[in-house]
């Protein structure tokens, strides 16, 4: 398969701790995977790499091809962080609107479709100021995904999401894949994990898990991911001792 | 840059403002109130034989107000862009620094032209300001010395991590330049090392541009000179304001 996003050997340090130590992975296009792992343990860190925001101390990350930040994966990338960012004093269609037209061709019709697609056609006209938070991280969520991006890196989109909305989204993340984007989703539920293409498992900013949840299951001999990851997570442990 | 994401940039952040009527209200009325209050601080304005210090200070203050209030909106409304996450989230799309910032410098640039108009309609007719050359040419400045506010505010804000710090700088940035400008003291008539501050201060040319507009019939060179001097001190704050804006961070 396609290789659309490679890391190698990334180092990144914030002030002066560490945050990810050499860590390499390969995601394959027109797939979801997975970000899994504690708080802290660099998940952000990793996805603000392959979008091009962070400053790396060594290593390369590529994405469909280009060196991250590269000028031209600007319009092929969209980037969901964890915090909303989306303009309080703006409705729902005017965020979704405004982020749209900082693409060539995209229709204000595609950007009403998402915020459809993200269940907020009720809200469509309210200030975002005025929602809930889960409405308003899907607000945020309707942005980065209104330009149909070739990748798609999500930092937590179904966090504080109702269980029925949370199915429909995931629903939605596999419809982009099958259409050839390649999705990066960054979780802390391990049932999400199962939806999952490939799961990246990290802890301390070292790579534990790269593979597919079926085979994270069989490596591990658990039938749960979450005494899966706890087991590969020992044994690691064990390994470095 | 890019005249499309320019311009829908614009129509964002004047969107922005509309939604928030209370912020639009203050832009509006605040001017006019302050005039007001200059206006009847003074003598009589209507003795005879002595030239109305209205006519002096109101015209000043009609630069001032606007330069003040851009600055600090300005200054807010980019900090809320970076501390929000929006500033991060627009830089991985095709939007260009310049695309942003040019967008702050009109968007804002226009609800200062309207600001101007209304407080110099104000000062014109109901306050019977008197100045020799065009009213059309205070209004430039104005609006001029409104954009420099825009401009200062958009590169003080990136020294800046919260708004109680944010608000700070205006002591800092804008003050002085009011005390120097040449409002309370004539320039000439201040200690030398006070005029070379005063010298390399931007609002010391937009004051002299409104007093040659006050003194004159028609626009001066040194009007003129003055005017481009504004200009020129817009242009450089947006380029360092550009540099501020870093793609990568820590």
């Amino acid at each position: 398969m396609e290789t659309a996003i490679e890391v190698k050997d990334l180092v990144v340090h914030r002030g002066k701790k560490p945050v990810l130590h050499g860590l390499s992975c390969q995601i394959p296009r027109g797939s979801v995977t997975g970000l899994l792992g504690p708080s802290g343990s660099g998940k952000t860190t990793l996805m603000r790499a392959i979008v091009g925001v962070q400053i790396v101390k060594s290593g390369t990350v590529t994405v469909l091809g280009k060196p991250a930040g590269d000028k031209e994966l600007r319009r092929r990338i969209g980037y969901l962080t964890q915090a909303p960012s989306v303009y309080a004093d703006l409705t729902v269609r005017e965020n979704a609107r405004y982020f749209a037209s900082l693409y060539d061709g995209v229709p204000k019709s595609q950007a009403d479709e998402i915020v459809a697609d993200v269940g907020l056609a009720d809200q469509a006209n309210q200030l975002v100021g005025t929602l809930s938070g889960g409405q308003l991280s899907r607000a945020s969520l309707a942005c980065a995904m209104v330009s149909k991006p070739d990748v798609l890196v999500l930092d937590e989109p179904t966090v504080g999401q109702d269980p029925v909305l949370r199915d429909e989204l995931w629903k939605r993340f596999r419809d982009l894949a099958n259409a050839g984007s390649t999705l990066l989703v960054s979780s802390h539920v391990m049932d999400e994990a199962n939806r999952c293409d490939r799961l990246l498992l990290i802890r301390e900013g070292r790579l534990i898990a790269d593979a597919t949840p079926a085979a994270v299951k069989a490596e591990a001999g658990h039938d749960d991911l979450d005494e899966a990851f706890l087991t590969l997570i020992r044994a690691r442990e064990k390994a470095v001792v | 840059m890019k005249p499309r994401i320019l311009g829908n940039t614009i129509q964002r952040i004047l969107r922005q403002l509309r939604h928030d009527r209370r912020t639009v209200g203050l832009l509006l009325v605040v001017p006019v109130l302050l005039l007001t209050l200059l206006y009847y601080m003074f003598p009589d304005p209507k003795l005879p034989l002595v030239p109305p210090v209205f006519d002096r200070v109101g015209l000043v203050m009609l630069g001032i107000f606007p330069f003040v209030i851009m600055f600090l909106i300005t200054s807010i409304a980019m900090l809320r862009e970076r501390t929000t996450g929006t500033l991060e989230r627009l830089l991985t799309t095709p939007l260009g620094k310049l695309d942003l910032l040019f967008g702050y410098g009109i968007a804002f640039g226009v609800a200062a032209a309207v600001q101007a108009a209304i407080a110099s309609a104000v000062a014109y007719w109901l306050f019977d300001l008197d100045t020799a050359g065009a009213k059309g040419l205070v209004i430039l400045i104005a609006i001029a010395n409104a954009v420099l506010g825009v401009a200062l505010g958009l590169f003080c804000s990136a020294f800046a991590r919260t708004e109680f710090q944010a608000v700070q700088f205006m002591p800092v940035v804008v003050v002085p330049q009011i005390l120097l400008c040449g409002l309370f003291v004539a320039r000439e008539e201040m200690a030398g090392w006070l005029q070379a501050i005063s010298n390399v201060l931007p609002m010391t040319y937009a004051v002299e541009a409104l007093q040659e507009v006050g003194k004159n019939a028609d626009p001066t060179g040194l009007m003129w000179r003055d005017l481009g001097i504004v200009a020129g001190c817009v242009v450089v704050a947006l380029v360092l304001a550009a540099a501020t804006l870093r793609r990568r961070t820590a």
